[in-house]
């Protein structure tokens, strides 16, 4: 490559995620769900929890374009609503998981010795729980509910970062520029902060944004059990959960709210994927 | 490989152990008086005693811990709340239906997703392998409880061609095989296609082609084979992800395993299945986990080497 000109690294990564039309167009969709759930109260055309006895179970038409569900109430807004639900549980619990994981991950790597081998045996053990059953016994614990729902994703985010931030750091402890900060005197709470987080938080991103779509498959899967969310609050996972009783009579009941969820998961797979290559890319460069 | 396959069984008796400290701290987390709460809400004083005893929640709590591990070593895991039968029968029974499903669904989506990613590997670039990565990352994107539903609403309700649910014949397999299988498949094809691309560009590859070895050789002998290595791992790994995504798809189909039984257990706050149960596949998952690091390290010297 006889590239000559200087471009920082961001302004590489950003030209070579920009030149991949599928996560631009992903970003494109997740911020298109993220500002219909904003404006939900605006957006929405019928009121998301408001019974209408005179339209029950009616399929799709020009005024209910997704249908209405037992109760009359209009599928599309609850799923607009519902929006509002799953970004929050995802950006919530990958947030609070991906905080903790992060510091644990710099802790261990950066001090090493006897608190990393604690730190990371006891990552071990959150591993040793397949995911979902981890997120069962703290609502088991917690009791069910929204909330619950959020910390128990979160617990169970906190290895993968862990191990993730881990990996970096020590690798970066290793670099001529963190070395030559620490001969000068440099602080270590001000090294690991300035010098080691920013070289993380690339692969940090990347993670989180295909974390956010387990995360939100999780909780959907979660209140489709009856430990997530509850009815009559407009969660997607919850409404298929309604739906279920009304398989071969009324079908987009349960079409409609799936595909939110499959089309909001897509998405930041896509995105995460494509903000990897852009990564990898520059790594390899 | 025997002095490494001792380390690594040493190596999970401390994460066992703490798994079980935190499966028997949970009952101690749970707001108000375990003893209580397993007596029932109109249990007497004296009732409530005897479950404490029965339970071993008397005496100091390391105590606690070393009888309910000794117990729990000895199979005994006490009665469910639900139905009064000791846990282990209650476990049991279900044991075998879960242990089918994800071992159908395992095969299935195995070969699926070996077959899918070895097509795009060799197809780089043209359209089967565009496809095949399009279905791919939809297919890990799929709410499997969602493709259940929908599957149930076309070939049991309107078709009635397949049973919206149970156990019992080579029918009933059908829709939750597929719909548990479908994430792991798609995991495969995209784990397969990124070894077999990888292995493509290696040195000896590239010798065999020089050499003038035809292509359908170079791609089955040279590559393939050395391309499943990674696989075998991964294979190990998602087995122990079927268990989990068990839990839900059991609960569409209503299959009666393992998993639906914990979602009923936490519905009903049977709290000793739920404990067994935990502890259960948190060590099917931690011993499933050594055995990929064995059979990855009998494949590949360098990693017992280290």
């Amino acid at each position: 490559m006889s590239s000559t000109a200087i471009r920082s690294p961001v302004g590489e990564f950003a030209r070579r995620f920009r030149t991949r039309p599928v996560p631009l167009a992903a970003g494109l969709v997740i911020i298109a769900i993220a500002i219909a759930a904003a404006l939900a109260p605006w957006l929405a055309p019928f009121d998301p929890a408001t019974p209408d006895y005179d339209h029950v179970l009616e399929g799709p038409s020009w005024l209910h374009p997704c249908g209405t569900d037992a109760y009359g109430r209009d599928i599309l807004s609850r799923i607009i609503w519902g929006g509002r639900v799953s970004l929050t549980v995802g950006l919530l619990s990958v947030s609070l998981g991906g905080a903790a994981g992060v510091l644990t991950g710099l802790v261990s790597g950066f001090l090493g010795g006897r608190v990393d081998a604690v730190l990371m045996r006891l990552m071990d053990v959150l591993l040793a729980f397949p995911g979902i059953v981890l997120a069962i016994g703290v609502v088991a614990v917690l009791g069910p509910g929204i909330d619950n729902v959020i910390y128990a994703i979160a617990v169970f985010s906190i290895p993968v970062f862990a191990r993730l931030v881990r990996g970096t750091t020590l690798a970066l402890k290793q670099t001529l520029y963190v070395q030559a900060a620490r001969s000068i005197g440099v602080r270590r709470i001000k090294l690991v902060l300035t010098h080691i987080l920013p070289g993380a938080l690339p692969a940090v991103i990347v993670y989180a944004s295909l974390r956010l779509g387990t995360s939100i498959l999780t909780a959907a899967s979660l209140s489709f059990i009856g430990l997530g969310a509850r009815p009559p609050s407009p969660e997607w996972g919850a409404m298929l959960a309604d739906g279920r009783s009304y398989l071969g009579v009324a079908t987009y009941l349960t079409l409609f709210p799936g595909l939110a969820i499959f089309v909001t998961v897509l998405a930041f797979n896509l995105l995460g994927d494509g903000l990897r290559d852009a990564l990898d890319q520059r790594l390899r460069t | 490989m025997l002095t490494y396959l001792v380390r690594r069984l040493i190596g999970t008796v401390p994460v066992l152990l703490t798994v079980s400290i935190f499966v028997f701290g949970f009952v101690h987390l749970l707001p108000g008086d375990p003893a209580r709460l397993v007596a029932g809400p109109d249990a007497q004083p004296q009732d409530i005693e005897a479950v404490r005893t029965e339970m071993g929640l008397s005496g100091p709590l390391w105590a606690q811990y070393g009888r309910w591990l000794g117990n729990t070593l000895e199979g005994r895991l006490g009665r469910s709340i639900k139905t009064k039968q000791p846990v282990v029968q209650v476990i049991s029974e279900r044991f075998m239906p879960t242990l089918w499903l994800t071992v159908v669904a395992m095969l299935w989506a195995t070969a699926a997703g070996i077959a899918i990613g070895v097509l795009s590997g060799v197809r780089r670039g043209r359209w089967q392998d565009q496809v095949g990565m399009v279905a791919a990352i939809s297919g890990i994107s799929f709410p499997g409880f969602w493709l259940g539903l929908l599957l149930i609403d076309l070939f049991s309700v309107r078709l009635g061609w397949l049973p919206t649910g149970g156990y019992g014949t080579w029918q009933h397999f059908v829709m939750p095989a597929f719909t548990l299988g479908i994430g792991v498949a798609a995991v495969m094809a995209r784990f397969t296609r990124s070894a077999f691309v990888e292995v493509m560009t290696e040195d000896y590859v590239r010798t065999a082609r020089m050499k003038g070895v035809s292509e359908q050789i170079v791609v089955w002998k040279h590559t393939l084979r050395n391309a499943l290595i990674p696989v075998i791992t991964l294979t190990g790994l998602q087995f122990g992800f079927l268990l989990g995504g068990s839990i839900v798809i059991e609960t569409v189909f209503s299959w009666p395993g393992l998993g639906r039984l914990l979602v009923d257990s936490v519905s009903f706050r049977d709290y000793p299945v739920i404990q067994a149960e935990i502890m259960l596949f948190s060590t099917q998952f931690v011993l499933i986990n050594l055995l990929v690091d064995l059979l990855y390290a009998a494949v590949n010297p360098e990693i017992r080497l280290q």
